[in-house]
């Protein structure tokens, strides 16, 4: 046998053990897919959170060997915030892995409107942080469904609360004007609903102004809010919709302290092109703001350092750090379900069990180094949501700087709501609710 | 008085606007003049001119130049990209396809914007970067007239202002100028104007660079008013319409369909949109656009087309 042949069937045999090896090894690992637009349009609010995603898991993986010692593997798919492209990319990765795909978290309200309509006949949770259908906090009936820390109703309640503590009480908010400038989709028509129900109880007029996607035109709307001069204006938007609402509403002079956008529209990429304008400029917190904590620490430590990071310019930004708390929350529901399941690669329908068990204490986020990013989370049968808190930062020009303490979202008036337009959804679409006194 | 006022304002504010549209869609008129060719890029061509602006100008702010200096090497550096792009476009995808069908040039230009808009976003990032070129404040008109005044952008006014002087130009090139000329000639048959000594080449490299330049003048100003991102794109969308009215050949007529597209579709989001629930001004657009077709198909100022058999 010639050199030649020896080191040829020395690598037929190298790659024929590593064919054998692989499967052994793939079956340790669970798979994470990542629905992604680091392209397009909404691209610079896309990427910073599909950052923070990613370089969670990495160190996980890095830092701790995987969850339990199952490594995570996960593939991005860019939907460019399409539904379709995100119903396709669903389709593509959803049965990949040893045991198909842990959970979805499409950052989109249309996808997670489609995908709603998919999960349970795949059996794969949904964890749709801060954003999707506001009823699937009802876990009675979107069993598949986590929409983790607040929904558009949770943010619209707020909104309204500290609206009426700037104004000096509740009372105060009759006879007054609140516009909601949204972004014409599913995302921008969620809060409505609560924003009307608010108006009724509180005695103030409300008014919903549509923007057409992706919100590069808004002339028109603001004009009309130039002659309107409402008291304040919440501002639903995404993408180049909200800096170009900031940079029209300084255009018409209104004043940016009375903007107040959700979490979606209070990150560093929505108000960095308005410069100056959008100084003054207030939006909601999904309980975290940008800045580093101790988990940042070790990604520094684990993943930066090793050049394995995704993050750029965006580490420890707003979208940056929802994305890290994203991912925390989806490995720590495979974590609690590894605690009834076993150590091992899970189902979607292990997973779901995770989630709804799923107990952040104040301790287990310290540990966890998220302490002063977000408090106590924990998901239940009938709650899907976890939490019901959010607060208020301010743009300085330079920074977001935290305004307010955490505001409770008011359940006498949502509560009802989430069990009306649930029980809708269910005649709907022939569900029969579970009866949480059984599930286990 | 008081619905005057805010008529006069919202009319005012979308001409304003619909000069914004022209800009860019006078990048599309020039293509269309000189080759008969639908530039499905032109949309990339704006963003890839704006990326090249911001950045290269960012840099140079940053290595300390004085503003002004910063801007001009800035402006030239963006210009070299378009005439770069100019360049690929002619001697890559066009030029291999001198005599094709008009769609099968229109196919390739679709490929080229992927291109463009791939590489620009590779090269120069894909962020949002604030662009600061014009005032963006506002004046508050007539006052005394109208309760509250009539507001009007400046930057608006200096998009009007920008496109006045490129019609200007424009017009004079293609009139007085030899290679205008040529392009006129080039535009009615290729293979006549070969077969008298015009070198197409040069021709469609000028035509390319000329509506780089112009790409490049609508970027400053979009960009100042968004901030230059990925969104500039959808700008071609505002354009098509303003197109079908004005006609694909001529350049008073990308203005005045401006004109009518930005304050049709702004009086119609203000005046019928409350009552069919708003954000009407994107299909409104088209809307007119079809009604125009129906009626003069080769667009208000476009060239009549009669073929003998």
């Amino acid at each position: 046998m010639t050199r030649t042949r020896l080191a040829l069937a020395v690598a037929a045999l190298t790659v024929g053990a590593t064919a054998i090896a692989e499967p052994a090894m793939a079956q340790n690992e669970q798979f994470f897919p990542s629905l992604v637009y680091r392209t397009g349009p909404y691209a610079p609010n896309g990427v910073p959170f599909a950052d923070g995603v990613a370089d969670y898991w990495t160190l996980i993986n890095e830092r701790d060997g995987g969850i339990n010692g199952v490594k995570i593997v996960f593939e991005e798919c860019e939907t460019g915030y399409a539904t379709d492209k995100g119903v396709e990319c669903y389709e593509r990765l959803k049965g990949k892995g040893p045991t198909g795909a842990a959970y979805f978290s499409p950052l989109s309200t249309g996808i997670t409107f489609a995908l709603t309509e998919k999960v349970p006949g795949d059996k794969i949770p949904l964890l749709t942080q801060g954003y999707g259908r506001s009823e699937s906090r009802d876990g009675t009936v979107f069993p598949w469904n986590f929409i983790a820390l607040g929904s558009y109703w949770t943010a619209a309640d707020v909104a309204v609360q500290y609206i009426a503590k700037e104004m000096g009480g509740l009372d105060k908010l009759k006879g007054k004007k609140i516009t909601l400038v949204y972004h014409d989709s599913p995302y921008g028509k969620e809060p409505i609903a609560a924003l009307e129900a608010r108006a009724k109880k509180d005695g103030f007029t409300f008014k919903a102004v549509p923007v057409t996607h992706p919100g590069v035109e808004q002339k028109s709307q603001w004009l009309s809010i130039r002659q309107d001069r409402p008291d304040y204006v919440l501002l639903w938007g995404w993408g180049v919709m909200n800096s170009t609402a900031i940079k029209e509403a300084a255009a018409v002079a209104y004043p940016r302290d009375h903007m107040i956008g959700v979490w979606w529209s209070g990150a560093e990429p929505d108000v960095t092109p308005a410069g100056d304008q959008a100084k003054g400029y207030k939006a909601l917190m999904l309980q975290h703001g940008p800045g580093e904590f101790k988990v940042h620490q070790d990604l520094k430590k684990y993943v930066i350092s090793k050049g394995k990071g995704a993050a750029k310019d965006d580490f420890a930004q707003v979208l940056y750090n929802r994305g890290l708390i994203n991912s925390m929350i989806g490995v720590e529901a495979v974590r609690t379900a590894q605690e009834k399941f076993g150590k091992k690669p899970l189902t979607g329908e292990q997973i779901r069990w995770g989630f709804e068990n799923l107990n952040l204490t104040e301790a287990r986020i310290k540990e966890l180094g998220f302490e002063g990013m977000i408090k106590p989370l924990k998901f239940s049968c009938s709650d899907h949501q976890g939490a019901d808190v959010a607060r208020v930062q301010q743009w300085d020009g330079k920074n977001w700087k935290t305004i307010s303490d955490y505001f409770t979202a008011d359940q006498s008036v949502l509560g009802p709501m989430v069990k009306e337009h649930a029980a809708k959804y269910a005649k709907e679409h022939n569900i029969t609710p579970r009866d949480c006194s059984k599930s286990s | 008085m008081d619905t005057l006022g805010p008529f006069l304002e919202i009319l005012i504010g979308g001409l304003l606007s619909g000069v914004l549209y022209s800009l860019v869609a006078l990048g599309f008129v020039l293509i269309f003049k000189a080759s008969s060719v639908f530039n499905f890029a032109q949309g990339a061509m704006v963003l890839l001119a704006g990326l090249a602006l911001v950045r290269s100008l960012d840099l140079l702010i940053g290595y300390g130049f004085p503003v002004w200096a910063a801007v001009v090497l800035a402006l030239v550096f963006a210009g070299g990209v378009m005439a770069l792009t100019a360049y690929f476009a002619e001697r890559f995808v066009l030029g291999p396809l001198v005599n094709q069908d008009s769609l099968t040039l229109f196919m390739a230009t679709i490929g080229l914007a992927f291109i463009l808009l791939g590489a620009g976003q590779i090269i120069f990032g894909s962020d949002v970067y604030p662009l600061a070129l014009y005032p963006t404040d506002a004046w508050i008109l007539l006052e005394s007239v109208f309760p509250g005044g009539i507001l009007v952008n400046k930057l608006d006014i200096w998009g009007g202002v920008i496109a006045g002087l490129l019609v200007a130009g424009l017009a004079i090139f293609f009139q007085r100028t030899k290679i205008g000329r040529a392009l006129r000639a080039v535009a009615d048959d290729h293979s006549a104007a070969q077969s008298v000594g015009i070198s197409i080449d040069w021709i469609w490299f000028v035509v390319w660079l000329a509506s780089g330049l112009v790409a490049l003048a609508a970027a400053t100003v979009w960009g100042t008013k968004l901030g230059v991102q990925f969104s500039i794109v959808f700008l071609a969308l505002k354009a098509f319409p303003v197109l079908i009215i004005g006609g694909f050949t001529s350049v008073p007529g990308a203005i005045v369909g401006g004109l009518l597209i930005g304050a049709g579709e702004k009086l119609a989001e203000a005046y019928l949109g409350p009552f069919i629930g708003g954000g009407i001004e994107y299909w409104f657009a088209y809307v007119v656009a079809l009604l125009v077709l129906l009626v003069r198909p080769q667009g208000l100022f476009g060239e009549r087309i009669i073929e003998r058999i």
